[in-house]
């Protein structure tokens, strides 16, 4: 490898041929001040527009300012990060990009986590010359069941479109207008709702200010809690606690599965169960399912390969919309969220002898598209949700915040039972590759008849974006593939809608790098190897489990015996199932 | 640009689409095929973006935008006659400004507006060239030169204006 | 050529066309065929002959009568008179303004006689839908050379020798341009002509293209050649219809004559043309903004490096020179890079087009030698300012220039010299400014531009151009203070070193030079509210004329806000404080003693 040296405010510095000064100058410890780069490494993300023109700096000989995030050093530049004509040049250029937002700090769901905010903090800017007669680009706001946009606070650092375009290859989001009015939106500003947006988040969880959110559930989530004829019932997904810790100053990949429970309990609700137990269910159902079609294939019984997946709703909603032609490759079964509701408003309400219109259920997930997914119609009983609604790791640590309690000092408490009982399989739900790994746990024996010795499938772990895996199954050997991150899912429906694709189960989940990566969790401020570290915790809560197979989990077991019946059963398919729709646009036609 | 929505014909959609074709159904083309659906249609509504969109296969959220980065083109259909006014230098200096506020105060109409009957719309072009005519006015494919803004009036006369 | 004894040229440019020419064509073609001249006198509808000012310009050969400000209705009379009966009609001849007489020769007016043409050689000389008529001119000449003669390096070197820096504005070293390109190693190249010519208030490239279209194709085909790519495009305005339809045809002509396509003149090279269409953004005339914009995408500009030469169209390497640059390469390479650095200066050889425009008498299209002062083009070639009006400033490089005074009038014209002066060559507008105009006014027409064709993409130039423009809105206004001058100067300077493209780096150019040049303006407006050419309104005062005010009392009596005081029957006196401008009281005075100040 090549390298250069240079001097950065006086210091010298050696660094690889293609490096940009920005990445020069962390090196030597200086932080230059960025808004619209952001760097997603472990996942190869760069978002560098250059647009913010906050990073620049002084390289000698040069006429005017560079840009320090998309300039790349050569031998001997002589670079200033904080000369007086730096500094003033920042500093109006940030005076700049305030006199057109909203000042309403206060209010801003954002507060306290906006980097625009702290950039202001950081730059001093004091005042805005001539504030009164300052134009601020102003549109529509849009509240979609799990997004809210608000453009007047849009930087146009584009992360947003980014993500949505070259890793999501969504689509929904793009540059728009020219000049003053620009902003990034969906086509003609329509309403989320109406495009093709999925709700992954993914757009939420890289904007630096509060023009992306999440619609925020907690007052409805209060008000139940404080109504004495309610029955509030709480599910955790496995993600959140790998996540919920960081809100609270520990370090990424700190498990507070223990502490969550206690905190949820003192927050007044009523029954506080894990998802993980319907983690394991859907892999009964969905284990079944692919144990069924694989059998169908064996036997040369027409049935459709590869099974996919289903229990991502971003997922659900980009195949929707974008692969009407593939709706009956994914399993039928419906996500744990939505099993854990079917079966808490039937099974747990008879148990406890509550009516189902006095039972709230909710959920903590690491996901907005959760949001979305809870209020589908297929999952309401005359009207009634399953899940009433969902609230992200986020504003679990809101509400844990408000209601003077520190995670720090929560002790370690147990879910209740029946429904907080889950295995090692169901924790695994929470990274890429789990999914299907636990699947492939229960399916081997299942199918086999035979113990395993090793129930760690470390072939199908990783961060990489599509993997390929083979599992034995007693001599047949099962193609697993597997991606996360929507741009990764569609190379793998293309291959399929080619008739290219060899695989007999695909696992997909959204985000990058799966449910950890949420667009519900903990902001990671363009620090993608946090990601890594909530996945290693859930692997670590997994290994230290007493039970690793879902088919292993006694009130699973129980669940099956004494309501269900078997998988797939009749019942099952009731509560446990559910069908796709062909969501895709379509344009109106006059004959 | 507001959200606007007709129904397009068959007909109209399967012209499109051989519009697309005609350029390879290349994305790298949207901005000729815009140009010539443009020419088709008028303006652009949304449903001609969808279709474009759909046959270059590239999400439509992509050819808003480019559609809302380029002044020639519009969602707005244009009236019977449409005025245009050029804004470049010479035709500043030499009184464009007030000879578009006659226009904007008789035709009650601001810039890139359409009158509610269809007749009129009025847009601001960038340097026609014809500087030495300045300040210079189109309506349609006619120009008038060195207009004063008190010949306003008798321009839009020639298009049926009355007040 | 050679079976006709007359040739009419009818102007056939954007600004003459305006302006019936093609009706005066017609017109002559029924006139000569109902005469039984048209077998010896052939009408050609030519490019622009620059002089736009007294156009419709009619001219007829070889006698050079040049007929200025022709109607079609004039038509049946030059046949009469001039073509059947060889009298000329005199009241269409050009009169010197100073010594009021009729001028018949063009060579003798003005407008033309400091003019050296080099890009513009054809225009108005041949009629550009024909390629024979530029073959005839030593057309396809050079390329011919290239091929058989020189080595690509060879052609480079000639370039480079002789100094021609881009005219779009840079003025980078076309030869090192050229050179870069043809370094990097790819599959495919591209030449691409920069046809999206977007100052307010310039026409030089449309009239090039317009006027002959095959010189810049036979240059796109050499630098095709130099660099090592076959193919080329045009990036045009779709605004310029006229332009587009005659490349169009030439293209067609050319491929016809195997001068594009494969195998041209029997040599190995290939080369071919096609047109990518712009749609109205002004910051595509920035290379990286006006690649992405052929892509099909928003044109927005991206940073450099990596340059075009390394990475452009679709990746590939690309070389983008404007439309007057192209054009003078056939002749560069026919005469030799030595002929061309004898014209012009040292540093910058050669000529420069400007589009002459404003208050002045001769509004046109010109082609000057470098160096030449801004007096000479001002006052000679543009015969003074107009309606003998006061010199007050020219505005060169259009939104990313500035306006010079009085005192720059001999600096001669040189990229180098007007960027130290505060302006800028630009692509070649030249707008002149009289005593009526208000250069606070002026810098904020040229902001209204920017903030109205920024891209977005970068914050100073999105939000910063903004905030100038409602700065100087506010100083127009009447409400400016002297912090608000220090501001403008503040956003100037950071907008400048901070924003992303050409276009953001230099829109506030116009304040700059404005507020350098014109301080005095710019305080009179602050301190006493004041614009001395009465051109912000909320600046005008209502004033009694003493001499005329024989103290009525109506005005005081109409005044709705009592900003009028006086005695009867002595002078009034009218508080402009209090005063509303409502124009009650001038309407009201029977004396004519209330005015506007």
């Amino acid at each position: 490898m090549q390298f250069v040296k240079l001097t950065i405010d006086n210091k010298p510095v050696e660094v690889p041929v293609g490096t940009t000064i920005y990445k020069a100058a962390k090196k030597l410890g200086i932080d230059i001040p960025v808004l619209c780069y952001m760097n997603l490494e472990h996942m190869g993300i760069e978002n560098k527009p250059a647009g913010c023109r906050i990073c620049v700096v002084e390289v000698e000989g040069r006429k005017n300012l560079a840009p320090s995030c998309s300039t790349n050093v050569t031998e001997g530049m002589v670079v200033r990060t904080n000369t007086m004509r730096v500094l003033n040049a920042r500093r109006t250029v940030l005076e700049f990009l305030l006199s057109d937002h909203p000042k309403d700090c206060l209010i801003c769901p954002k507060s306290g986590r906006c980097e625009l905010q702290d950039l202001a903090i950081k730059l001093g800017v004091r005042k805005i010359h001539n504030e009164e007669i300052a134009e601020m680009s102003t549109y529509k706001k849009d509240f979609s069941p799990s997004i809210i946009r608000d453009l007047d606070k849009c930087v146009m650092c584009r992360r947003c479109e980014t993500m949505c375009n070259d890793v999501q290859t969504v689509g929904t989001l793009s540059a728009i207008n020219r000049g003053f009015m620009s902003a990034v939106a969906p086509a003609f500003e329509m309403d989320l709702i109406k495009s093709t947006c999925t709700y992954c988040g993914q757009c939420v969880a890289v904007c630096p200010t509060g023009a992306l959110t999440e619609v925020d559930h907690t007052p409805e989530l209060v008000r139940a809690l404080a109504d004495p004829k309610k029955v509030v019932v709480v599910q955790t997904a496995p993600a959140v606690r790998a996540a919920l810790g960081e809100e609270f100053g520990m370090p990424a990949g700190t498990l507070v599965t223990g502490k969550m429970v206690a905190a949820l309990r003192r927050l007044g609700f009523d029954y506080v169960f894990d998802t993980d137990f319907a983690a394991d269910l859907t892999i009964l159902e969905e284990g079944t399912e692919l144990l069924d079609r694989l059998t169908k294939h064996l036997n040369g019984q027409p049935t459709k390969l590869p099974i996919l997946t289903s229990c991502c709703p971003g997922w659900v909603n980009f195949f929707e919309q974008q692969f009407p032609d593939l709706l009956d490759i994914p399993s039928t079964a419906r996500s744990p969220q939505q099993m854990f509701g079917a079966i808490a408003k039937t099974y747990f309400a008879d148990k406890i002898g509550v009516k189902r219109e006095d039972m709230v259920v909710v959920s903590i997930m690491p996901c907005l598209a959760k949001k979305y997914e809870c209020q589908r119609d297929e999952f309401k009983t005359d009207g009634n949700p399953d899940v009433d609604f969902s609230i992200s790791t986020r504003e679990l640590a809101h509400l844990i915040k408000e209601a003077n309690m520190d995670l720090n000092n929560m002790p370690d408490e147990d879910f209740d039972n029946p429904l907080g009982e889950s295995t090692g399989a169901g924790v695994i739900f929470g990274a890429t590759g789990g999914v299907i790994e636990a699947a492939c746990r229960t399916a081997y024996e299942v199918y086999t008849g035979k113990k395993l010795d090793k129930v760690d499938f470390e072939q199908l772990r990783g961060l990489e974006g599509i993997r390929a895996a083979e599992v034995d199954f007693n001599g047949f050997k099962v193609k697993i593939g597997i991606a996360h991150g929507l741009g990764n899912a569609r190379k793998l429906l293309e291959d399929i809608r080619k008739g290219k694709s060899e695989f007999h189960a695909i696992e997909i989940m959204a985000c990058p790098g799966g449910c950890v990566g949420g667009g519900g969790q903990p902001l990671h401020h363009g620090n993608s190897e946090i990601l890594a570290k909530r996945a290693a915790a859930l692997y670590r809560e997994d290994a230290n489990k007493p039970i690793r197979k879902s088919h292993e989990n006694p009130m699973i077991i129980e669940l099956y015996e004494k309501f269900l019946g078997k998988p797939m059963s009749h019942k099952a398919h009731e509560l446990l199932h559910t069908h796709y729709h062909d969501r895709s646009p379509k344009i109106k036609i006059k004959d | 640009m507001a959200e606007s929505r007709v129904a397009l014909k068959r007909s109209e959609v399967e012209q499109l689409k051989a519009v697309c074709r005609e350029f390879n159904n290349d994305p790298g083309e949207l901005i000729n095929v815009l140009h010539k659906a443009q020419g088709i249609f008028g303006y652009l509504p949304a449903e001609v973006q969808e279709v474009v969109a759909q046959e270059l296969n590239i999400p439509v959220a992509k050819v808003y935008g480019v559609v809302t980065f380029y002044s020639f083109f519009t969602m707005i259909p244009r009236g019977q006659y449409p005025i245009s006014l050029c804004t470049g230098t010479a035709c500043y200096v030499r009184g464009a400004d007030k000879v578009l506020d006659e226009f904007k105060r008789l035709l009650k109409l601001d810039v890139g507006e359409t009158s509610a009957d269809g007749k009129f719309s009025l847009n601001c072009l960038r340097c026609v060239g014809a500087c030495g005519l300045a300040p210079v006015v189109l309506v349609g494919e006619k120009t008038y030169g060195r207009v004063s803004p008190d010949q306003v009036r008798e321009i839009l006369k020639e298009y049926g204006y009355e007040v | 050529m050679a079976k006709y004894s007359m040739h009419l040229l009818v102007c056939g440019g954007t600004g003459c066309r305006s302006a019936h020419s093609a009706k005066i064509t017609e017109n002559f073609k029924n006139e000569l065929d109902a005469s039984n001249l048209s077998e010896t006198i052939q009408v050609i509808e030519t490019g622009c002959f620059g002089f736009c000012e007294k156009g419709p310009i009619v001219k007829i050969m070889p006698d050079n009568t040049f007929y200025t400000q022709v109607k079609p209705e004039d038509i049946k009379e030059i046949v009469a008179e001039h073509l059947i009966k060889g009298r000329k009609v005199t009241r269409l001849l050009y009169i010197d303004p100073e010594k009021k007489e009729k001028i018949e020769d063009s060579k003798h007016m003005g407008f033309y006689r400091k003019q050296l043409r080099i890009a513009l050689r054809n225009c108005g000389f041949i009629d550009p839908e024909n390629i024979d008529e530029y073959i005839a001119r030593e057309g396809y000449e050079a390329l011919g050379r290239c091929l058989a003669e020189m080595t690509p390096q060879d052609v480079i070197n000639i370039v480079k020798e002789s100094g021609l820096r881009g005219r779009g504005g840079g003025g980078f070293p076309t030869g090192l341009k050229w050179e870069f390109a043809s370094k990097y190693q790819a599959d495919q190249k591209y030449v691409v002509c920069n046809a999206d010519e977007g100052d307010p208030g310039a026409f030089m490239d449309r009239s090039i293209l317009e006027g002959d279209p095959h010189s810049v194709i036979e240059a796109m085909a050499i630098c095709g050649y130099a660099i090592g790519a076959t193919k080329g495009l045009v990036y045009i305005r779709a605004e310029y219809p006229l332009a587009i339809k005659r490349l169009q045809i030439a293209i067609k002509q050319a491929r016809e004559y195997g001068l594009l396509g494969k195998n041209i003149l029997g040599s190995n090279f290939e080369f071919d043309i096609e047109l990518r269409y712009g749609a109205g953004a002004f910051v595509c005339g920035e290379e990286t903004a006006l690649i992405h914009s052929m892509e099909g995408l928003r044109g927005e500009p991206t940073v450099k490096p990596p340059f075009p030469a390394e990475s452009g169209y679709w990746g590939k390497p690309t070389n983008v020179n404007n439309v007057e640059t192209f054009a003078n390469i056939p002749v560069i390479i026919l005469k030799g890079g030595k002929w061309f650095r004898s014209i012009g200066t040292e540093k910058s050889p050669g000529t420069k087009v400007f589009a002459l425009a404003g208050k002045i008498n001769n509004v046109g299209l010109i082609e000057v030698p470098m160096g030449i002062t801004l007096r000479e083009v001002i006052f000679e070639i543009g015969g003074g300012i107009k309606d003998g009006k006061k010199f007050k400033a020219v505005q060169t490089g259009g939104p990313s220039g500035g306006c010079l005074t009085e005192k720059h009038l001999d600096t001669p014209i040189e990229f180098d010299t007007l960027i130290a002066a505060g302006s800028m060559m630009g692509s070649g507008g030249m707008i002149v400014m009289d005593e009526d105009d208000c250069m606070v006014a002026v810098a904020k027409f040229y902001l209204e531009f920017t903030v109205e064709e920024s891209c977005g993409k970068c914050a100073p130039c999105r939000i910063g151009n903004k905030r100038l423009h409602e700065t100087l809105e506010k100083i127009c206004k009447g409400n400016g203070t002297r912090e608000d001058i220090e501001l403008l100067q503040n956003m100037s300077r950071v907008i400048k070193d901070t924003a992303l493209c050409g276009l953001g780096q230099t829109s506030p150019n116009p304040v700059l030079s404005t507020i350098d040049n014109f301080w005095d303006e710019y305080i009179e407006h602050v301190d006493q509210k004041k614009c001395r050419a009465g051109v912000c309104k909320d600046l005008m005062q209502y004033v009694i004329r003493a001499e005329n005010c024989v103290g009525c009392t109506a005005c005081a009596r109409v005044c709705p806000v009592g900003a009028i005081s006086g005695e009867r029957k002595s002078v009034h006196k009218i508080d402009p404080a209090i005063c509303i401008k409502c124009g009650a009281c001038i309407e009201k005075c029977k004396f004519d003693a209330i005015f506007i100040q």
